[in-house]
């Protein structure tokens, strides 16, 4: 019973320090890497809650390829992250108000939060205790969800070809492999055969 | 395991037929390059024209398939119908510019098809999500498109500023789908119907602050004040041909989402959207008819013309009954022919050194070409809502509703804007009629361009003699909202 409230706490605790030091962080690089960490603990208490597929999914997505994209993006931009963070206590007094606005809002919607009794009836059933996440979502994604699967990949194809034909460009002069020619070029071709007389050099 | 039954992907066929299609055309597409590019937009027509076949084979039904995401019903039918034709007549007309333009990308005709297939998902959608993923299909298409003349300046700021813009008012959508959906406990539209008859008591406040951000995410997308902003822009910058596009088949599929979201899923709380409706319908219609007087480029002009046109449409919606429905089909069909037709001319609108669109440049255009110019002027007094042309009829049902479910004051607001909104459509055609002819455009315009204004114009001309089928068309498929 103990190492589940040990797991939550130490999961929790190295998720906020983690966070923490994502915005105190001197160095972006430093930044990233503790993003990271970050990540795999939220991951950590995904799985705490029994969530072990949305645990991987974060995993996944998140750290295998957001965060490193993102590592890619801030060590390959040379971006002064000193200049950009200049403004910051001159603009700290509106954030910090913003942010006390935010959570009075928070505290006003939470402190009346009613859910209609009647819509009990349209939620869905939580699914049967010996089914696991993974199991449960690859039920229904192929025959409840089938139409809003398909249309998904629809949605993101298009969004492949928009990307290619906002971005590519064929430059010309660029010389590129043809496997084909490279096989196909016959000792002729590349190889020219001279005599060379004694004594005048080639 | 329940598995899939064929007839739960007949009345699918249309959708299966554009997406096939365009699937396969990406392949030929990407084999052939740019080359390919006018074959592929022919193909693109004919896969739209097969689509359409299938669709009106099909029989008259009410079905709901795949696990009520998708409905099929005589309402689909009718604005797939317009939304066909829509994109077909925009293909047509976009041939020979893209050749001349040097926008012969053979993308262009498969984004075209993958847009139209969003937007008959999105109006046969039976639920928040099939709404939503339709709307993104469709959306993400129209994105590029609008920025497809990657090296103009203006036409990709119009695209940035669409997606921009788009991205916001999906988020807004979505945002209200999710208090929907949290207050509820049900997307989908036949369990929300339920909800509301089976209660019968006060909705809750969350539930109508739902409701207000779906209609504003979707005043959007049918670009009704004031979540008009991008329309402008984008319409000038966008390619012309792409703009026509714009202003007929996403403004029909737009329209009959938000009708068949609001009438029948929340019929209980009508009371309650039908101000917000009267509101952004006449706020549309007003600063439609009074912001287009000033402008000096035709695109622009016939953006505000879109807003004001979309605030007419939303009269009928505010009416909420049959006959208003009836009424707004009425308007989006007469509204496609009209557009169409206009954009063909506009498409013409060529000097020697390239494409024009300034008012300016159609001064004396009576004199030059006298067939383009009455075709021209027919289509302006066709939307500026002239008696007997098609136009007139459009607005005649509308306000019919409006006033038969004792929404007096918006009817007299909109047959006033109209009044206001007909000077700056006759402007134009005092233009081409009584100033001083300017350099006259490259003749030859092309046979396919002849073929879609005679159709257009004498749709528009002879509407007032055979009116009969569009409304019962338009009659069955209003009922089919109301069960």
């Amino acid at each position: 019973m103990i190492i589940p409230e040990i797991a939550f706490y130490l999961f929790s605790v190295v998720a906020i320090a983690s966070a923490f030091m994502v915005v105190a962080a001197r160095n972006p690089v430093h930044s990233v890497l503790f993003l990271i960490l970050t990540f795999f603990n939220a991951a950590g208490l995904f799985v705490l809650l029994g969530a072990e597929f949305l645990a991987m999914i974060l995993v996944i997505v998140y750290v295998g390829a957001v965060a490193v994209l993102f590592l890619f993006v801030v060590m390959m931009l040379d971006i002064n992250f000193v200049e950009l963070r200049q403004g910051f206590l001159q603009y700290m007094p509106v954030g910090v108000a913003i942010g006390i606005v935010l959570l009075i809002e928070l505290v006003f919607v939470l402190g009346t939060w009613v859910i209609v009794p009647e819509a009990k009836v349209f939620a869905e059933a939580p699914p049967p205790a010996n089914v696991t996440n993974t199991h449960a979502l690859g039920q229904i994604l192929y025959t409840e969800y089938v139409y809003l699967f398909q249309a998904a990949g629809l949605v993101l194809l298009v969004a492949m070809v928009g990307a290619i034909v906002l971005t590519l460009r064929t430059r010309e002069g660029v010389r590129r492999q043809s496997a084909f020619a490279q096989t196909h070029r016959r000792r002729e071709d590349a190889i020219e055969i001279k005599k060379v007389l004694p004594g005048q050099g080639a | 395991m329940q598995t899939f039954l064929y007839e739960d992907i007949v009345p699918l066929f249309p959708e299966l037929t554009v997406a096939t299609a365009a699937i396969v055309l990406l392949m030929v597409g990407v084999f052939r390059g740019d080359r390919s590019t006018r074959s592929l937009v022919w193909a693109a027509i004919l896969a739209l024209a097969g689509a359409l076949a299938i669709l009106v084979q099909e029989p008259e039904r009410s079905v709901i398939v795949l696990r009520g995401m998708f409905v099929a019903d005589p309402f689909a039918l009718f604005a797939k119908v317009l939304i066909l034709v829509g994109s077909g007549f925009a293909l047509v007309m976009s041939i020979s510019y893209i050749e001349r333009e040097a926008m012969d990308r053979f993308e262009y005709p498969i984004l075209i098809l993958f847009a139209t297939l969003g937007m008959m998902m999105m109006v046969s959608a039976n639920n928040l999500i099939s709404l939503y993923v339709g709307l993104e299909l469709q959306s993400l298409a129209l994105y590029v498109v609008a920025a497809l003349r990657r090296d103009s300046l203006r036409s990709t700021e119009a695209g940035l500023k669409y997606f921009v813009l788009g991205a916001l008012s999906s988020g807004l959508l979505l945002y209200g789908c999710s208090l929907i959906y949290g207050f509820t406990g049900t997307t989908s539209f036949d369990a929300l119907t339920d909800v509301f008859t089976e209660r019968g008591t006060q909705p809750s406040l969350g539930l109508l602050i739902g409701l207000i951000f779906l209609i504003a995410g979707l005043a959007f997308k049918v670009s009704a004040v004031p979540f008009h902003m991008w329309t402008p822009d984008v319409y000038e910058g966008a390619p012309t041909p792409v703009t026509a596009f714009f202003a007929v088949a996403p403004k029909v599929a737009a329209m009959a989402l938000f009708l068949r979201a609001i009438i029948a899923p929340f019929a209980e709380l009508t009371g309650q959207w039908q101000q917000v409706i009267v509101l952004i319908s006449i706020a549309s219609m007003l600063l439609g008819a009074f912001a287009a007087i000033h402008q000096t480029n035709i695109k622009r002009l016939m953006a505000y013309s879109s807003i004001g046109h979309m605030g007419f449409a939303l009269v009928g919606l505010a009416a909420g009954t049959p006959e208003g429905v009836r009424g707004v089909l009425i308007y989006l069909a007469i509204y496609v022919a009209m557009n169409v037709g206009t954009f063909a001319c506009i498409l013409c609108m060529r000097q020697k050194d390239g494409m024009v669109e300034s008012i300016a440049d159609l001064s004396g255009l009576s004199r030059n070409h006298p067939v383009r110019a009455a075709f021209f002027a027919l289509f302006l007094f066709s939307l500026a809502g002239i008696p007997p042309l098609a136009g007139f009829f459009a607005k005649f049902y509308i306000f019919v509703a409006a006033v038969n479910a004792g929404l007096y004051a918006l009817a007299i607001i909109g047959v006033l804007a109209s009044v206001v909104g007909a000077y700056y459509y006759l402007r134009i055609v005092k233009i081409m009629y009584f100033d001083a002819p300017a350099e006259p455009f490259v003749r030859p315009i092309g046979g396919e361009m002849t073929v879609v204004l005679g159709v257009t114009g004498a749709f528009t001309l002879f509407y007032v003699f055979y009116p009969a089928p569009l409304v019962a068309a338009a009659q069955t498929a209003a009922y089919a909202l109301f069960p």
